[in-house]
């Protein structure tokens, strides 16, 4: 064979490779949008079908950077809003949550202690602090922010502490033989050992920060993601909430990879062998 | 008088109060001399390691003291450093970084940044492991690993150096060949080591005294004896030598004979 042919066969079976994770998802995206354009084609359908929905969208589907002013805003700055909030409510909990959850996973009793605390606090529903946290700041905006940080920090202050809880004793062992102190500590031995800990908590903490913010944003108003399906849903225009439906899961999922991506990128070799 | 290096005095270890509590040592006293190789023999369980981590000042004794020149020892330190078992390397760091984070901590004010970085190497090259730097625990085999936790232990130019079964884990070519390593930086370095193993033929060819330790609980020091083989040792040549043969019968004959004896007793 040549190298020619070699490299022909190479680029084949990579393509191959390829389309077998591509290729079902693909078919099974449109089988689903045939079946859901065949249930929704009847004149007294509730929901539009796919056809309709591309069609009433196509202006925010091309035009997402329009702004008219006030809340009347392409869809890019709706997201961006979003993207915003969580992006400050989500970072203070991933540090403040870490530094808790070091501090917690240091101390048997402090474990002991606040554990069925946050067990209870971790299942309350994002949106039930809203009120308490619009009485608190009297503002909008610094209360969804607040929200996605008291939904989004529980996991974090769980998952860092028992990741540091378990660190392995070897490992504390070196530690005390080289008398790192504790900056030295936390920085090339928790952090590192409890990584994979951290991002599991982290991810948890990614994906409810962003089922919280649109829940919020629908109640505070502005603007934001959530306002627009809200405001959409009061002009009866169905098509857009759609839309916007598909948005907020697309990019759902891009925070969840991207997240994973640096976990996964930071916490190489920390699986001990 | 005698060169009082390493001194252990009346060391007990108690674990546990109450109706759970255990001894473990009883009494242990042992002097070691300056770049004298002591090896502790004895069955698994009978508290050697936790001798071990006392000395290591890991485990605190219940009673008894463990001085190293003149100086009590209270807590963990880079003079005693550990080999451990399980080679405890940190498996995010690579092998070159292992090593430079005690030679960082150790000689954090000692050595400028270029010295630590040759210190670094220089230990590397003593356990032959410069050409797998750059590489991460993960990706060496665990007699690779041993040696990058014996560079590491080195690298803090210990006044004793603390082996806690360090070839247990090991296949016997691969064990048989650490030992000879060992020997060798040992003979360079001239380095103060206590090993603990539960392997005969290891504690005879490395090591200038042997203790043994009876079984516990409230294990104690059985019987030492004196290796008077001189050095350099090879391996091959000691098969039928007879002083090798006799500590070799002594110590074995003490691991299945009189350790139980001591139990019943």
């Amino acid at each position: 064979m040549t190298p020619a042919q070699l490299r022909l066969r190479r680029v084949q079976a990579r393509a191959g490779h390829v389309a077998g994770i591509v290729l079902p998802p693909v078919v099974m995206l449109g089988l689903l949008g045939v079946v859901w354009q065949v249930l929704c084609s009847s004149p007294d359908a509730s929901l539009p079908p796919p056809t309709k929905v591309l069609a009433d969208t196509h202006e925010l589907i091309t035009r997402p950077f329009y702004d008219n002013g006030g809340n009347d805003k392409g869809l890019f700055w709706h997201l961006l809003a979003s993207l915003k909030r969580v992006a400050l409510g989500y970072s203070l909990a991933a540090t403040i949550g870490i530094a808790l959850g070091a501090l917690i996973g240091g101390s048997k009793w402090a474990m002991r202690a606040l554990d069925p605390l946050f067990q209870v606090l971790r299942t309350i529903p994002p949106l039930a602090w809203l009120p308490l946290s619009l009485a608190a700041f009297r503002d909008g905006q610094p209360s969804a922010i607040f929200v996605i940080f008291i939904t989004a920090i529980w996991p974090v202050i769980i998952n860092t502490a028992v990741g540091i809880r378990n660190i392995p004793q070897d490992y504390r062992n070196v530690a005390k033989v080289l008398r790192l102190n504790g900056a030295e500590f936390f920085t090339t031995i928790m952090l590192p050992a409890a990584a994979p800990y951290i991002f599991t908590g982290l991810r948890i903490g990614i994906g409810l920060s962003w089922l919280a913010i649109v829940a919020a944003e629908m109640l505070i108003g502005g603007v934001g993601i959530g306002f627009f399906i809200w405001d959409a849903w009061n002009s009866s225009l169905i098509s857009d909430i759609i839309l916007a439906l598909v948005y907020v899961g697309v990019i759902g999922f891009l925070l969840d990879r991207l997240v994973a991506m640096t976990g996964k990128f930071v916490g190489r070799g920390t699986v001990s062998v | 008088m005698k060169d009082e290096y390493l001194k252990i005095e009346h060391v007990c270890k108690t674990f546990g109060a109450g109706e759970a509590r255990s001894e473990v040592l009883r009494d242990i006293s042992l002097d070691v001399a300056r770049g004298e190789y002591i090896a502790i023999i004895g069955h698994s369980g009978c508290g050697k390691s936790t001798l071990l981590n006392i000395v290591a000042g890991l485990t605190e004794s219940s009673s008894g003291y463990v001085f190293l020149e003149g100086r009590e020892v209270h807590q963990p330190g880079p003079d005693r450093a550990v080999v451990f078992q399980n080679h405890s390397l940190l498996p995010w760091l690579t092998v070159y970084d292992n090593v430079r984070l005690a030679v960082d901590k150790v000689f954090a004010a000692g050595k400028s940044k270029a010295e630590r970085h040759e210190w670094t190497l220089r230990n590397l090259e003593l356990t032959h492991m410069t050409h797998a730097m750059a590489k991460r625990p993960g990706e060496i085999s665990g007699g690779m690993k041993q040696r990058v936790g014996i560079a590491r232990a080195l690298a803090m130019s210990p006044k004793v150096l603390l082996l806690d079964e360090p070839f247990g884990a090991l296949d016997a070519l691969t064990r048989a060949h650490l030992q000879d390593e060992v020997m060798k930086i040992h003979a360079e370095l001239g380095n103060t080591v206590m090993m603990i193993t539960h392997d005969v033929d290891e504690a005879v060819l490395l090591s200038d005294r042997i203790v043994m330790m009876t079984n516990g609980p409230a294990a104690h020091i059985g019987e030492i004896h004196d290796v008077r083989l001189s050095r350099p040792r090879n391996r091959l040549e000691l098969i039928g030598d007879a002083t090798y043969l006799e500590a070799r019968s002594r110590v074995l004959e003490f691991l299945h004979k009189k350790s139980h004896y001591v139990e019943a007793a």
